[in-house]
């Protein structure tokens, strides 16, 4: 599938998808999207680019190997989950930064664990998808 | 609408089944994906059909003003089909292992591979 | 007093470590344990007799209301004191009977461990620390039982015994979780205030029931005797121990406890008399059928029990205070004659009771302790035996219209223990010495000594029984809140009573001298066993299994379609009755709304490509065919105000796709195996499937829905989480642990991927 016209297009698309993945993830506590969306789009934009340019390529963009997204992901999910109790709130207690930022909006434990989410979702679709792409 | 919904659901739950007792592998993995669809489908006309009123709310108000689609059996649903995801996606490859180790995908000639791996 | 009673487990507990180091001491300082027990508990006499019940309570788990609440009222005091006294003697007395055995470290690990619990059983206050001492008693005599664990008939008798006890113990704790929740409080002290509320309660019987099969299965009443015989494999310790001065009794004593709470109903009484009674003739009689010292006990025991059940069940003055004497004097005299078997068994080793005779020139101490146990047993004046046996006619004797049926069963009973008594306690010592046993030696103290103590309980007792007055009064209190004053004696004047003891004494010793036990009466009761309850048993257990086998091969037959098969048909079946039996379906067309021509096409689509799904040939073909119901079903919720679900679908939908296309190759072909009438079978029962999930559906459709959980979510959603997308904030806030656990699902399925990938299963290599 090495065909010029879905090379130049997948270099344009992967920045395209993986901010548009990262907005569908900021904006999920308001309007439709959230972790596991954003972290399917993030992991479609990766396999599209490794389709048009092989594996190899594509593991050289992002140097992390996304197996370890997995642990990251679920460190960051219970490090907010329980966040709350390091500060002598049950756990799960949403915690919130006072002001809105700037792009991002409300800043909160939930929306680490959104983001948790995310890193699982892509780190696990990208080691499936990847590890059949290598055996092929 | 309702009613073509149950229909479907309903096909989509036979034909899985269907598939689930084939013999052949390849058959049981189509089975278990058109059975989870079907659930999905399930789960969220459970949950009543609410057209063009999705459980998001206004930007100026804080809570409902009107009426809103089921929240709970979306959440449900979100997850399941993830997870589904990871299922087939393992049950997928598992059966390329077993095809590629035994060179069958009759499951009759599976019961007794202990002695042949 | 927690420490009284869980002295003998942590004892047990520490036994393994202290025997590696010490071995030899454990023989010489466990006895010390028992004794040390009975003297504390013998310092509270004093307090009980005056004062009443005293109380100890620990809390444990308040929350369910299970507390280690202890009460030492009179009737725990006599069994705790026979608990621990003979308990005491049994430890010393193995001491010097096992002394050779590898095992005797492990041995009295187990008897701590059974003397422990059976303390806690009759301190418990509370029912549920009842029951768990209860269950307690009756795994450690498994292990005491099972003690020569080389030997078969060992291990079935063990679980024989750990079977039937068990059990009872399981039917028990429904039993006392009824009552806990009638009488709204698992406290006995407690609830002897309700039992008003619970003898009037629906359930009432329910209770008496369950409680009945726990006390009848430990106490070896008939139809549960069964175990007890085989019981006897254990060591002549144990079984002086357990099986008839104290395990056996808890049985005895959990009815007796009962009494003031459950007792003086019609169904109460007459359901112990004839169990009772029933089991005390059956017993007694068998007992005349034995050659086997050990076994003639154990069915006098047995006999002995029933007695014991028949008196409570009398529940008269007179026989609740029968029933406390004989409690002791049964536990003094029998404990006696087990412990002269022992040493019988020790000394010359054979326990045939045909073949043994004039040992009193060899062991005089030993042959005066059986001489007393079994004058006792026969209710001979000036020993304990007759002050019990009097007020046990006297019970029976003045109980209205049944009196004479009732007294002469107890008669007959004592008539024919009297016979098995001197079998035991006099046959061996008297007579001419047999050539075979003139080797045998007097045993050493610590063998003999134990039983004469014992025995000249009996006698002392016997002839002073006032005393005895004080602790008696309390165990008559505690089992008959207003009991009268009661003063022992052995003379009570010329009456009825004193004629009908004689007339037992006289019978007794007319059959003593023309009854010779002999093998040929076994051979003649031999034909009977078919039908006996423990070969019943048996053939239960048997056929149980063999059916177990056949089911298992019908349905586990090796093919999973078939279980498939089994699982839809079962649950068509029995939800198919269910909406034939009453279904009512009424569409309420105002709910369901207008097809609009794209929605109609969506589903057009989708039924077209589940059925070319079904039928294509090729691999590809059906996969196209999934992609596109994907897509479909994510249209359909995107039209239903679904948006996160129809994203969320896009993707997955995407993503099976691209996997599918990425190993299609190495995939499979799409085939068929099956032949026409196979398929068609399938074919029908998935419809069957799939319209009765319709139906369901359609049902559930039809029901007013309650949304309060998703009216909560939504309301509070920004309230308390700030989240504007009610679905996203149930995901990563209300329900969060729950996504966290569904994320670590995707993970595992990704490190299954990765691993069955990387695994290197290549069958050549191995070649």
């Amino acid at each position: 599938m090495k065909s010029l016209i879905f090379q130049t297009a997948s270099r344009y698309l992967l920045p395209l998808l993986l901010l548009f993945s990262v907005f569908i993830l900021l904006r999920g506590h308001y309007l439709p999207g959230g972790g596991f969306v954003g972290g399917l789009m993030a992991a479609i934009a990766f396999i599209l680019y490794s389709f048009a340019f092989g594996l190899k390529e594509t593991r050289s963009i992002v140097k992390l190997n996304p197996r370890y997204l997995m642990p990251i992901g679920l460190a960051i999910c219970i490090l907010s989950a329980i966040s709350p109790w390091l500060v002598g709130l049950p756990v799960m207690t949403g915690l919130w930064y006072d002001e809105p930022l700037q792009l991002i909006g409300m800043v909160g434990s939930a929306l680490f664990f959104d983001i948790g989410v995310y890193l699982v979702v892509i780190g696990s679709t990208l080691t499936i998808m990847f590890s059949i792409i290598e055996t092929i | 609408m309702e009613l073509l919904l149950i229909f479907i659901i309903g096909l989509l739950h036979a034909a899985g089944i269907y598939m689930l007792l084939r013999r052949s592998m390849f058959k049981m993995i189509i089975g278990l994906i058109l059975l989870g669809n079907g659930v999905n489908l399930l789960i969220f006309l459970l949950g009543r059909l609410v057209k063009g009123k999705p459980p998001v709310i206004d930007e100026a108000s804080k809570v409902f003003t009107e009426i809103y689609a089921d929240p709970v059996p979306q959440a449900l649903i979100l997850t399941a089909i993830v997870i589904g995801f990871g299922l087939q996606s393992f049950a997928i490859i598992l059966i390329k292992r077993v095809y590629k180790v035994l060179e069958t995908d009759d499951l009759d000639e599976l019961n007794s591979t202990d002695e042949e791996i | 007093m927690i420490f009284a009673v869980i002295s003998g487990l942590i004892s047990a507990a520490i036994l393994p470590i202290f025997s590696r180091f010490k071995k030899d001491l454990v023989p010489k300082l466990y006895p010390f344990i028992p004794l040390g027990i009975f003297i504390y508990l013998a310092s509270f006499l004093q307090h009980v007799v005056s004062e009443g019940a005293q109380f100890w309570s620990y809390s444990w788990i308040p929350s369910f209301g299970i507390n280690l609440d202890f009460r030492l009222d009179g009737l725990s005091l006599l069994f705790g004191l026979m608990i621990t006294g003979i308990g005491a003697l049994v430890f010393f007395y193995t001491s010097y009977y096992l002394k050779e055995d590898k095992y005797l470290d492990r041995f009295y690990g187990y008897l701590s461990m059974f003397m422990a619990a059976m303390l806690g059983l009759v301190l418990s206050d509370n029912l549920i620390s009842l029951f768990i001492f209860w269950e307690l008693t009756s795994i450690s005599s498994f292990f005491l039982i099972g003690y020569k664990n080389e030997d078969d008939s060992s291990q079935k008798s063990a679980l024989t015994a750990l079977g039937v006890t068990g059990f009872g113990g399981l039917v028990l704790l429904a039993g006392l979780i009824w009552i806990g929740h009638v009488g709204g409080t698992f406290s006995y002290t407690e609830l002897l205030n309700s039992s008003e509320i619970l003898q009037n309660h629906q359930s009432y019987i329910w209770i008496v029931i369950l409680v009945f099969v726990g006390a009848f299965t430990k106490s070896a009443q008939f139809p549960f005797h069964f175990w007890l015989p085989g019981a006897m494999k254990a060591p002549t310790p144990v079984s002086t121990y357990l099986h008839s001065a104290t395990m056996v009794k808890a049985g005895i004593y959990l009815l007796a406890r009962f009494t003031p709470l459950l007792g003086g109903t019609d169904i109460w009484n007459w359901t112990l008399i004839i169990v009772g009674g029933f089991t005390m003739l059956y017993a007694a009689i068998h007992s005349l059928f034995r050659t086997d010292l050990k076994s003639i006990l154990a069915y006098s025991t047995i006999s002995a029990l029933g007695i014991l059940v028949f008196l409570l069940g009398i529940g008269t003055e007179d026989a609740l205070l029968g029933a406390g004497i004989f409690i002791l004097t049964h536990a003094l005299y029998k404990a006696t004659l087990f412990l002269i078997t022992g040493i019988i068994d020790h000394e010359t080793g054979t326990r045939e009771v045909t073949s043994l005779a004039g040992l009193q020139k060899i062991m005089k101490p030993v042959a005066l302790a059986g001489y007393l146990a079994a004058l006792s047993s026969a209710g001979v004046p000036f020993l304990l035996g007759f002050i019990s046996k009097e007020v046990m006619y006297e019970a029976s004797f003045h109980f209205g219209s049944w009196a004479i049926l009732l007294t002469a069963a107890l008669v007959i009973t004592k008539i024919i223990l009297f016979v098995a008594g001197f079998w035991v306690g006099i046959k061996p010592f008297t007579g001419s010495l047999p050539e075979e046993h003139k080797s045998a030696k007097m045993p050493s103290p610590l063998l003999w000594v134990p039983p004469v103590l014992l025995a000249s309980l009996s006698l002392i007792f016997g002839a002073l029984p006032w005393l005895l007055d004080g602790l008696m009064q309390s165990v008559f209190t505690s089992m008959l809140p207003e009991a009268p004053e009661i003063h022992l004696a052995v003379w009570h004047g010329f009456n009825w009573i004193l004629g009908l003891s004689l007339i037992t004494l006289a019978v007794g010793l007319v059959l003593y001298y023309t009854l010779k036990p002999s093998k040929k009466l076994i051979e003649n009761v031999k034909t009977f066993d078919r039908i006996a309850p423990i070969q019943l048993m048996e053939n239960i257990a048997m056929s149980f299994q063999g059916f177990a086998e056949k089911w298992t091969g019908f349905f586990q037959n090796g093919f999973l379609r078939n279980y498939v098969i089994t699982i839809l048909l079962f649950l068509t079946v029995l939800a198919g009755y269910r909406l034939y039996d009453g279904v009512d379906i009424h569409l309420d067309w105002n709910q369901i709304s207008q097809i609009t021509p794209s929605e109609f096409l969506v589903v057009i689509l989708m039924v077209t490509s589940i059925i070319f799904a079904l039928v294509t040939k090729t691999r590809t073909g059906v996969i196209v065919a999934l992609g596109i119901i994907g897509l479909a079903n994510c249209l359909f919720f995107l039209y239903y105000s679904a948006p996160d679900l129809a994203m969320t679908q896009f993707s997955i939908d995407i993503l099976l796709v691209l996997l599918f296309m990425l190993v299609l190759f190495q995939l499979p072909k799409n085939r068929s195996f099956s032949t026409r009438k196979i398929r068609y079978r399938d074919g029908l029962l998935s419809l069957m499937f799939g319209s009765l999930i319709a139906i369901l559906a359609l049902e559930v459709f039809e029901a007013p829905s309650y949304s309060e959980v998703s009216d909560y979510y939504a309301e509070n959603a920004y309230i308390l989480a700030k989240g504007k997308n009610v679905v996203n904030v149930i995901l990563v806030d209300f329900r969060g642990i729950d996504t966290m656990v569904e994320t670590v699902v995707l993970v595992i399925a990704a490190i299954g991927v990765f691993s069955l990938l990387n695994l290197n299963l290549n069958p050549k290599s191995k070649d």
